[in-house]
């Protein structure tokens, strides 16, 4: 039974806009981030990768890199443990261990541009960088599959022999097709017959890249008793420890991974990458190793979210109630399988009420990296497709959009496409609050000559999670509280997490002392990912706060004489009736006097408290954007000239870094929409591995954000908490899709709707 | 990336000597934004780089009758701040002011970018159209050659062992003259042109003729092209809509894009028939004040 | 192995320093590996992200584009050099007020970057500070929060 939680309307704490306790360190420069690691006697690690993105390696001749003055050792897959063949929980993905390490380090093939295939360690960065160049590999060169039609050809290469494919329970060998799944609720077929006005549309799209600033990093120092230490930038220390231990076949308890502060990771930093290769080369040397990834190989090896296609039927009857829906979902898992399939099955329909739905999925390897979670994964590719389809279909039939999206919304007990049903969510509210906004209110204004305008809305919706985290709370004598967590603080939530302590306990925000620490130091705690730090960290962070009160009643009770049944705590006050019978006055005392008291009388000694939490579910986040357009009719480039944001938050514990969280995430799909993708040649492999021709956009290429955030609290939280980082990735592409549609007339259903694509329809 | 020596001589003489006993195996730094990255990315092994910025001729900037001179180590923002310079010289100014960002501003050199010989250099263009001369000094004695003649493939020069880019020579501009120059790229900062033009234009006395006109045209080949057919074109043709869109038609035809990450061929077709004619008005209207 | 180390004396943050790098060496991994000062961040080392954005002579430079050699003689400042013993630089307050940052990786370069600015330009408009921070990637914000912070400066004047 999960439990629920009615809210109150007025906070101390929530809501409001403390400085960050960690935003001094990170505005002077001092933060350590994993990067910034230093130990006595350090030295630096390097890798040797593939030029092909798919190739046999015949040989690995490393003679002349081990002749080069200040190198140390070399490895190779021969130097990788066995793994077992099993599927490993990793918070946001699970892995089989054995081809996370073949994708780590190549054993008989390469499967991606960049792929390793050995690594070098020496005494400075440069040594170890320019040996690397030095290894020869000799490869026999195989076809290479860039996408889903490629991969699925007949007569394609395949590219993971070990594969068992699953084609709806079925095992397939020789294949590329990892997984196909069904998901099929009502009577489809039957409703396409009653349906009065039908859309059917396939839309295609590139991987992208989560495009984190800071590259990927590790330190490692494995010692003489095989406990090995990892300084790394990771979402999830924990995680970091449990694929380290199937990697390196250590116990976890013989693995400390200290999780640095992290630049960016949006899920990409969720896999562990240089971490075991370092590791390796420590055993190897004995000193402890570090390395920092090069951008081009940031973009070749890591992150990207899947590429693929989407189709999607949609239909509606005359009164404009959509009753059927039916997609097929394509996506490139890269070298291994598993991409987002499952997330996008239960994220396609979701922003809307239908009965007969139909969703297929299919999971494809290909010769690029393997993907890795980035923000609401899966749910932007199917929500560009869906909301193109209904903005489409609303055209045909002369519907208003925002209109029609209210009247067909989710809401509570609506089934989902995969079949769950909804607990309280804010669909509607999101809808209403769009309507009433500045922005869809206002003119889209006059183009400069030569271009034209256009507005575009869309949904977006991911499920959000909840998992394992755990928190100490510790009382300090001054009456402050320090809180230990395991969750890694990408964008302020050692704030939110201590907001939601300091509100139980009656104490200002700044008085809560957060620490986030290694793997020995506090309780597991699942990725910072999935939405989930805020919501169930912080739902730790309540429970402890509250056990902290518990035992500070008792110590009161102790100090005033008193049974601690009778003590009552309120805005950071203990108090006691009077006690008539036995002549024992009112009594009452602060947080911060008491904490005093304890550490100076005899009150039972130290005081602290653990909050553990395992969440089932989590608040469901539903979001819409509007983007205005303008486009340049004779070059085809477009300016994003306003935009906004509205989210339904459930409750924002602190609003500026929700409103951050919905304008990173606009700023992401902005940049997906327009131009970002990895450009693949021929022969396989990305050749646009680098910022300047990966065009990410700078802030010369966005408007201000405008937010507007919608709290419809959820009942699992104390507080109505819900996820907010990844909604906001969700409706951009079909935003900004619509807006060109409206501006242009043309439906765009190819990713990234640039310039070049531009031109071209306009010519036709 | 191959370890190198740095060296930073205070003469020609010292840097051609250094540059011939290295080959290949040693290139000339001057904002580095491009040679360093290329190092790191082994583009080539090096044994030494030989930073110019210590040799005075390779840093003067000077403006007067005879025209401007452009030391080859001279960053982009000196050009961009030179108030002299962005009144008489606007064009070379368009192409100083959109080199990377501010950062690289503060390091690139227009020498640099002209030696580097991609062919989207945002500098060259402008230099072709001013009709600037590069002046080399080498082992062998020193030489002038056009910018237009100067970049012979992507990442080619005419320089030969041993020559180093000492500064470049822009002429003084006649009177009836203006110029301008203008890239197309999908984001408004940080990026490579995907097709860019500079034009100048010379009108007659009137006002309404073109005397002369120079059109360059960049990421359309494997070098910046001097379109000669587009420029001819126009050679004392009345201004009017007519002429400046044909000129615009043959551009597009001199140019000889590729399709690649960057861009289609036929988009930089439309882009550079769009932004020629954009740049003879933006270069008319410069010319007439 | 060419491998020459090259004396440099230089001026960091109004600190004398003489040090020893190699040739090769980057700026940028001379300040962090040999001085000692990791507030400046690597992010891309093709002079596309300017997280690595330091001060040298007046002028913001990608300090992964520049050679440690070429800094002798030079002064040079990064984020560690802002705040003085009287606190933070108005930049780095505003950040945190306006929540400017969100990773924060990135903040070092901003701040230097803005920093550059606001000293030679006091009341720049948004377009100004959009097109001077072009050079500086974030991939968290959006933006919007560090015009605003930047803003909130140059009004205070």
């Amino acid at each position: 039974m999960v439990q629920t939680f009615k809210h109150q309307s007025e906070y101390k704490v929530i809501g409001s806009r403390p400085v960050r306790h960690d935003g001094f360190d990170k505005v002077t420069g001092r933060a350590i981030y994993g990067g910034d690691i230093k130990l006595p006697g350090l030295i630096w690690g390097a890798l040797t990768r593939s030029p092909h993105a798919h190739a046999k390696i015949k040989s690995i001749d490393t003679r002349a890199a081990e002749k080069i003055e200040g190198v140390l050792a070399i490895i190779t897959s021969k130097d990788m443990p066995e793994t077992e063949d099993k599927m490993v929980d990793l918070g946001e993905g699970d892995e089989n261990p054995r081809w996370t390490s073949n994708k780590l380090m190549a054993q008989q093939k390469v499967l991606y541009k960049g792929h390793p295939v050995a690594a070098v360690a020496a005494v400075n960065r440069y040594i170890a960088e320019h040996a690397a160049t030095k290894i020869k590999v000799e490869y026999e060169v195989l076809e290479a599959h860039n996408d889903v039609d490629s991969a699925l050809r007949k007569d394609a290469a395949i590219i993971l022999e070990s594969l068992e494919g699953d084609d709806l329970g079925e095992k397939i060998h020789n294949t590329n097709l990892a997984k196909h799944e069904k998901y099929e609720f009502g009577d489809v077929d039957k409703a396409f017959t009653n349906a009065t006005y039908i859309e059917e549309n396939t839309y295609t799209m590139q991987m992208v890249h989560q495009g984190y600033i800071e590259p990927h990093n590790a330190t490692a120092f494995w010692d003489e008793e095989d406990r090995v230490k990892i300084w790394t930038s990771t979402q999830g220390a924990f995680t970091a420890r449990t694929a380290l231990s199937n990697l390196l076949q250590l116990d976890v308890s013989r693995i400390k991974v200290t999780p640095c502060e992290i630049g960016g990771g949006f899920g990409g930093k969720i896999p562990v990458y240089l971490e075991p290769i370092a590791a390796l080369l420590s055993k190897k040397t004995g000193r402890p190793v570090k390395m920092m990834m090069e951008r081009t190989a940031v973009f070749e090896t890591t992150g990207p979210t899947p590429g693929g296609k989407v189709w999607v039927k949609i239909g509606a009857d005359k009164e404009g109630k959509l009753i059927v829906a039916e997609s097929k979902i394509w996506f490139e898992a890269g070298c291994n399988p598993g991409s987002m399939i499952e997330p996008a099955a239960q994220c396609i329909y979701a922003p809307y009420d239908i009965q007969n739905t139909r969703i297929d999925t299919y999971d494809v390897i290909v010769n690029k990296p393997k993907v890795a979670p980035y923000r609401a994964p899966g749910s932007p590719q199917v929500a560009y497709a869906m909301e193109s389809a209904v903005n489409d279909l609303c055209e045909k039939a002369g519907w208003d959009p925002l209109e029609f999206r209210m009247s067909n919304a989710s809401d509570k007990d609506t089934r989902r496409g995969d079949g769950v049903k909804f607990s309280v969510i804010g669909t509607k509210e999101v809808i209403k609050a769009t309507k009433n906004s500045k922005h869809w209110n206002s003119d889209l204004g006059p183009a400069e000559k030569g271009k034209v305008r256009g507005r575009g809305i869309s949904h977006g919706y991911w499920f959000n999670i909840g998992l394992k985290s755990s928190v100490n709370l510790n009382v300090n004598k001054d009456g402050t509280v320090t809180l230990i967590e395991g969750s890694t603080d990408i964008g302020g939530s050692r704030a939110s997490i201590s907001m939601q302590a300091a509100e139980v306990l009656g104490i200002p925000a700044e008085d809560v002392r957060p620490s986030v620490v290694d793997t020995d130091s506090v309780g597991y705690t699942d990725v910072t990912g999935g939405s989930r730090t805020t919501y169930a960290t912080g739902f730790a962070a309540w429970e402890a706060a509250n056990n902290l009160i518990v035992e500070m009643k008792k110590r009161v009770a102790l100090y005033f004489d008193r049974n601690h049944k009778d003590i009552n705590f309120e805005s950071g006050v203990f108090s006691v009736e009077p006690d008539i019978e036995n002549e024992k006055p009112e009594r009452n005392i602060t947080f911060k006097e008491i904490a005093e008291k304890i550490d100076d009388d005899d009150l039972g000694g130290p005081v602290n408290s653990v909050g553990s939490v395992d969440l089932e579910s989590a608040g469901d986040g539903f979001g819409m954007h509007i983007a205005d357009v303008e486009v340049d009719l004779a070059t085809g480039k477009t300016d994003v000239i306003r935009y906004t944001a509205v989210q339904d938050v459930g409750k924002a514990i602190h609003p500026s870094y929700v409103e951050g969280q919905m304008q990173g995430g606009a700023a992401q799909g902005i940049g997906w929409a327009l131009n970002e993708e990895y450009f693949m040649q021929d022969e396989g492999g990305m050749v646009n591995s680098s910022f300047l021709d990966y065009r990410m956009p700078t802030s010369l290429d966005l408007p201000k954000i405008e937010t507007v955030l919608v709290e419809v609290p959820t009942p699992l939280h104390p507080y109505g908490v819900r996820g907010v980082g990844e909604v906001p990735i969700c409706p951009p592409l079909a935003a900004v899709g619509n807006a060109l549609k409206d501006a242009l007339g043309i439906r765009f259903s190819d990713l990234p709707m640039n310039p070049a694509k531009i031109i071209k329809a306009i010519g036709n | 990336m191959h370890p190198f020596n740095y060296v930073a001589p205070l003469t020609v003489k010292e840097a051609i000597d250094i540059l011939e006993k290295h080959g290949d195996r040693a290139r000339p730094l001057a904002g580095g934004t491009d040679l360093l990255v290329q190092a790191r990315g082994n583009k080539w092994d090096l044994d030494a780089v030989v930073d110019v910025k210590k040799i005075p001729e390779a840093m003067q900037l000077d403006v007067s009758n005879n025209g401007l001179t452009i030391g080859a180590g001279v960053p982009c923002y000196q050009i961009y701040d030179h108030e002299k310079i962005k009144s008489d010289y606007p064009g070379i100014v368009d192409g100083a002011f959109i080199i990377g960002g501010i950062q690289i501003q503060s390091r690139a050199a227009i020498g640099g970018n002209l030696c580097n010989a991609a062919p989207s250099g945002d500098a060259i263009c402008p230099l072709i159209v001013y009709g600037a001369t590069a002046n080399i000094a080498g082992p062998s004695g020193n030489r002038d050659v056009s910018v237009e003649d100067f970049c012979v493939g992507p990442g080619k020069t005419v320089l030969k062992n041993g020559e180093l880019l000492v500064s470049i020579s822009v002429p003084d501009p006649p009177s009836g003259f203006g110029a301008a120059y203008e890239r197309f790229i999908p984001r408004n900062e940080m990026d490579i042109a995907v097709a860019a033009v500079a034009v100048s234009v010379t009108l007659d006395n009137s006002g309404t003729n073109f005397e002369s006109v120079r059109i360059a045209l960049a990421s359309v080949g494997p070098t910046p092209i001097f379109a000669t057919k587009a420029s001819n074109s126009l050679q004392g043709k009345p201004i009017n809509e007519r002429s400046i869109s044909e000129a615009a038609t043959i551009a597009k035809d001199e140019s000889s894009p590729i399709s690649d990450m960057r861009g289609t061929i036929e988009h930089r077709k439309q882009l550079i028939e769009v932004i020629t004619k954009r740049m003879i008005n933006k270069a008319i209207k410069r010319a007439r004040g | 192995m060419a491998n020459t180390n090259i004396h440099i004396t230089t001026t960091i943050n109004e600190q004398p320093y003489e040090f020893l790098a190699p040739s090769y060496m980057s700026l940028l991994d001379a300040l962090r590996e040999i001085v000692g000062l990791t507030g400046t961040k690597e992010g891309c080392l093709d002079g596309n992200c300017g997280a690595c954005t330091v001060n040298v002579d007046g002028r913001i430079v990608d300090s992964c584009l520049v050679l440690a050699a070429e800094i002798d003689g030079c002064k040079v400042e990064t984020v560690e050099g802002m705040a003085s013993s009287e606190g933070l630089h108005p930049l780095q307050k505003a950040f945190l007020e306006e929540a400017a940052l969100q990773c924060g990786i990135c903040t070092p370069g901003f701040l230097v970057a803005a920093k550059g600015l606001l000293d030679n330009e006091p009341n720049p408009s948004e377009h100004r500070i959009r097109h001077w921070l072009a050079g500086n990637l974030c991939r968290c914000t959006g933006y919007d929060k560090i015009v605003k912070a930047v803003q909130k400066v140059s009004s205070e004047g």
